[in-house]
């Protein structure tokens, strides 16, 4: 059950897609970049603390 | 002097949470709270967007435009909370010059800025098609964009100092003083004319429907949950980065076989 007669007037947003579909964009995009930016340092330090500490 | 010093510390030693303040103890701590949390965060995200986007229903005054309220409240409000918990763990490091509560601050700033940008982002989207303006100078809108400017400051400082005791010391005052901004920013909308609308959602009540205060509330801890796993997960790094010289780092790299197959990874690129 939803409240929506279709998904192309869910992608509509009566009318407000820009605005809305804008909000909710902007959100993804910068948590994906947190995401990836997080993982990346942390990669970073843990290659670090190894090349510091050769195993051979 | 000694003996003294002596009962404290044994004092101290038998609290867990002193014992967490140690980053080595905390390291594998926070790597279970942010396991737990990105869960959380998933899982609440799946249900407050289903319930907001597909159950709530159209307002009648905003018609579908109002749907921005299920990341714009929640986003607003972990701005301004992310904040009081980097001034309050800069004010613990202050006092008892914790090497960890500096990290914990400068852990929570990155994701308190992102959430001070997607409040501002979604409001401007939001004023347009309901005030006719994407931006206004008013009270609650500007003291917003100052909290954002603040956290924008903190880092700015904490990443400029070589001495980096100086450096989080300079940040934790950023963080202290621009406290007084939070409530400001939550009253300003009762103390000032603003176009901004009032709180929704304030104690005592509510003047919105249920079902839409469900998923926003839901859509809140989600945001909270995500603002935790994200600070973990920083605040880990921030132990590996500051602590790599010590035993205890060489030791975890040398143990944990994940650490080490990342790190040879990376390292085959």
């Amino acid at each position: 059950m939803m409240v929506w007669d279709s998904w192309s007037a869910f992608w509509a947003m009566g009318g407000r897609g820009f605005f809305v579909w804008g909000s909710y964009g902007v959100l993804a995009l910068c948590v994906i970049a947190e995401l990836v930016v997080l993982s990346r340092a942390r990669k970073r330090a843990l290659l670090a603390i190894a090349e510091d500490n050769p195993t051979e | 002097m000694a003996a003294s010093e002596q009962r404290s510390h044994d004092r101290f030693a038998g609290r867990w949470f002193w014992r967490y303040a140690a980053p080595s103890q905390f390291y594998p701590l926070a790597g279970r709270i942010e396991i737990l949390c990105w869960a959380i965060a998933a899982v609440l995200a799946v249900t407050g967007l289903y319930l907001g986007l597909f159950r709530a229903p159209t307002d009648f005054q905003q018609g579908e435009v109002y749907r921005i309220i299920y990341i714009h409240v929640p986003a607003s409000w972990m701005a301004m909370i992310i904040y009081l918990a980097m001034a309050f763990w800069s004010a613990v490091g202050f006092v008892f010059g914790t090497r960890l509560s500096f990290m914990m601050s400068h852990a929570l700033a990155p994701t308190g800025a992102i959430m001070a940008f997607v409040a501002l982002w979604t409001g401007a989207l939001w004023g347009r098609p309901t005030w006719g303006t994407y931006w206004v100078w008013d009270a609650r809108l500007t003291t917003t964009l100052i909290l954002f400017f603040l956290y924008i400051g903190y880092i700015a400082l904490a990443a400029a100092f070589d001495d980096r005791r100086k450096g989080d010391r300079a940040a934790a005052l950023i963080a202290i003083v621009g406290a007084v901004n939070v409530p400001i920013i939550y009253f300003s909308v009762k103390w000032w004319n603003t176009l901004h609308q009032g709180a929704s959602v304030r104690p005592g009540g509510s003047s919105m429907a249920t079902i839409m205060l469900t998923a926003m509330m839901i859509m809140t801890f989600s945001f909270w949950a995500y603002s935790i796993a994200a600070a973990m997960r920083r605040v880990r790094t921030l132990i590996l980065e500051r602590e790599r010289d010590t035993a205890w780092a060489r030791s975890l790299i040398g143990a944990s076989t994940s650490g080490r197959h990342e790190a040879t990874a990376m390292k085959a690129r």
